[in-house]
């Protein structure tokens, strides 16, 4: 292996340009990674499709053959899902917690990072570390002082109680990403503004907030997916069922249906939720796949 | 308190753009503007995520039940009791065992799929990856973001013994010991089946997250380790490898994390800690001793313990690639 001191350039392996032509074992090579990665596609997409299809039979149906085509869409599954197992209402309570939760700690985030990133004072730094120390620990030790903090506010099994701890939990990540985004913007915008006469609060908001907009619609989509997929917080902390969000709901509908037995109703109901993320996927793949990718790049 | 001190050493673009200030002056606007931006958030942040922490270091070294007002200093009695609990060793184990394989698996199988897709294209001109290499991450992403627990709830579904995806197709093909065959119900195939589930729905993840440290490797690198005649596997393991190592170790990191952790994918796939508690992790532990047995003190004391062996293990990776020479190759 040489020892290369080439110098590098801006120019990644995958941007160049084809010519060249295959040799048989490039060809041959080419057609195995392509046959173990379509082996891993169809493991990822079967379940989910087999998992489509199954919410579409009855239950006697399901017992009968995994692979039986369902004779017709039995939508009773989904809105037997939707009201008697109340699925329905956590979807509502989800919507509510995750977009005020969403709402709140995005300003939150923004402001907090924008003071962080861009004044110095003292103890600044500390509080930077502080965040990220919250990042580092796992919430399972928070979970039983929270259980009472929650209790003594008066906020334990509400909804408001459950934004809250969401917010709080959401902020160390959404600050330590938007802290660069806000590091990375040229501080003569903001001299600028000052000098035409604009307060902080102005600068912020007309002019800082909208600069930073492509960080910060990267942070709200990873806060939705990791607010909509939150489980521990709920399952600790909001146990009136009439205050179920999905992720809980889901959980005690599986383990009850083990009785119970409709098969149907937990394969709609599994398809319920998945149809959110789903959708966001579709329409942000290209930005999340980006984001990842920015985090590496150096 | 120095502005030039770089918060995020390995991001360069990242390092303070803005000149050390002319110390501006406290008007109102400026106060109340930072009174506000920082003094929400932080109160928030201080009251619901930082004091519950510092409580639970503190309730780990009492006999709190939750319903007393007060409770006894107990000093290490805690951790003398669940560190000769074998439910609680056994979970423990669990989780080492996780925090070992699931990382490992993961990454070998992100790492080879991100390596087909960049650079294992043609031998000969630039170096290339497959075609329709958007679509396998895409379709290999996609799990990322589907709810853990979900996740966990359509493969105990598809595991099921006798209605079950997986069984349906082995029978099908011929292999009839698998009718009924309870995958997670057995001791010996329980974690393994549940760790699949997991390196299931992160393999697309890491995979993105390795093309892209990939794509920043100069391809002068490839060619000229090709003109030495290093084949596929020296060059993905001789000039592939090294060059992502910062990313390996991130990867680790998270995942070590997230087995440490597990807590989600247990409770929808085995909420009773699975056959002979062979998949039983410490959080479940945790959390049934706090809110079934309501023993908050002891639970506080299996939270610290969890926290120490999750900064042990970030430790350790950090020390695993110091020591095989990580800040002499990047």
């Amino acid at each position: 292996m040489t020892t290369s001191t080439i110098p590098s350039t801006e120019e990644s392996a995958a941007y160049l340009p084809r010519k060249a032509h295959d040799t048989p074992g490039d060809r041959a090579f080419g057609s195995v990674s392509h046959i173990i990665l379509i082996i891993w596609a169809a493991i990822v997409i079967l379940p989910m499709l087999w998992t489509l299809m199954t919410s579409f039979k009855t239950t006697s149906q399901i017992f009968a053959s995994p692979f039986s085509l369902p004779d017709g869409l039995h939508l009773e599954n989904y809105t037997g899902a939707w009201t008697t197992a109340g699925i329905g209402n956590y979807f509502v309570n989800t919507v509510i917690v995750v977009g005020a939760a969403l709402v709140i700690v995005m300003v939150l985030g923004a402001m907090c990072s924008y003071v962080l990133a861009r004044f110095q004072f003292f103890g600044s730094r500390a509080i930077y570390y502080l965040m990220l120390a919250g990042l580092t620990f796992p919430i399972f030790l928070a979970i039983v002082p929270l259980f009472f903090t929650l209790k003594n506010f008066g906020i334990l099994n509400t909804l408001p109680g459950l934004i809250i701890t969401y917010v709080a939990f959401a902020l160390p990540f959404t600050v330590f990403f938007l802290f660069s985004f806000f590091r990375a913007l040229p501080g003569e915008v903001a001299e600028a503004a000052a000098i035409d006469g604009a307060g902080e609060w102005q600068t912020f908001f007309r002019i800082m907030l909208p600069m930073a907009r492509t960080g910060f619609a990267t942070v709200a989509i990873f806060n939705f997916l990791g607010l909509w997929n939150q489980f521990l917080i709920p399952v600790a902390l909001n146990t009136n069922v009439d205050n179920y969000v999905l992720s809980q709901g889901m959980a005690a509908f599986a383990s009850q249906a083990g009785y119970a037995v409709d098969f149907g109703q937990l394969f709609a109901a599994v398809v319920i939720t998945v149809t959110p993320v789903l959708i966001i996927y579709i329409l942000f793949s290209r930005q999340l796949q980006g984001s990842v990718s920015q985090g590496t790049n150096k | 308190m120095t502005a030039t001190l770089n918060v995020t050493p390995d991001r360069g673009e990242f390092a303070p753009a803005r000149r050390r200030g002319v110390r501006k002056k406290l008007t109102f606007d400026r106060v109340s503007f930072m009174l506000v931006f920082l003094g929400l958030p932080l109160a928030i942040y201080l009251v619901f995520v930082v004091s519950p922490f510092i409580q639970a270091c503190y309730y780990a070294l009492t006999d709190w039940s939750g319903f007393t007002p007060t409770q006894n200093f107990v000093g290490l009695a805690n951790f003398k009791r669940i560190f000769t609990d074998d439910i609680f060793l056994t979970a423990m184990g669990n989780n080492i065992l996780l925090a070992v394989v699931l990382p490992l698996v993961t990454i070998v199988i992100a790492f080879i799929f991100a390596s087909f897709v960049t650079v294992s294209g043609s031998s000969r001109g630039q170096t290339r990856g497959l075609k329709a290499s958007g679509f396998y991450r895409t379709v290999s992403f996609f799990p990322y973001v589907i709810p853990a627990i979900v996740i966990g709830i359509m493969w105990s579904l598809i595991y099921d013994p006798s209605n079950g995806l997986l069984n349906g197709i082995l029978t099908a093909i011929g292999l009839d010991q698998f009718q009924d065959f309870p995958w997670l119900g057995d001791e010996r195939t329980a974690m393994a089946a549940t760790i699949f589930v997991i390196v299931w729905s992160m393999v697309g993840f890491y995979m993105v997250l390795f093309v892209a440290a990939i794509k920043g490797i100069p391809a002068e690198y490839y060619e000229a380790a090709r003109v030495d005649g290093a084949g596929r596997f020296r060059i993905a393991v001789s000039v592939t490898l090294p060059m992502v190592r910062d990313t390996v170790q991130t990867a680790w990191i998270y995942l070590g994390i997230l087995a440490l952790d597990a807590f989600v994918y247990m409770a929808a796939m085995n909420p009773g800690g699975g056959p002979n508690n062979s998949t039983l992790v410490m959080a479940q532990q945790l959390f049934t001793t706090a809110f079934t047995k309501g023993q908050f003190g002891v639970a506080c004391a299996m939270g610290v313990v969890l926290a120490a062996v999750t900064l042990a293990f970030a430790g350790l990776v950090f020390l695993v690639n110091r020591l095989l020479g990580g800040k002499a190759d990047s």
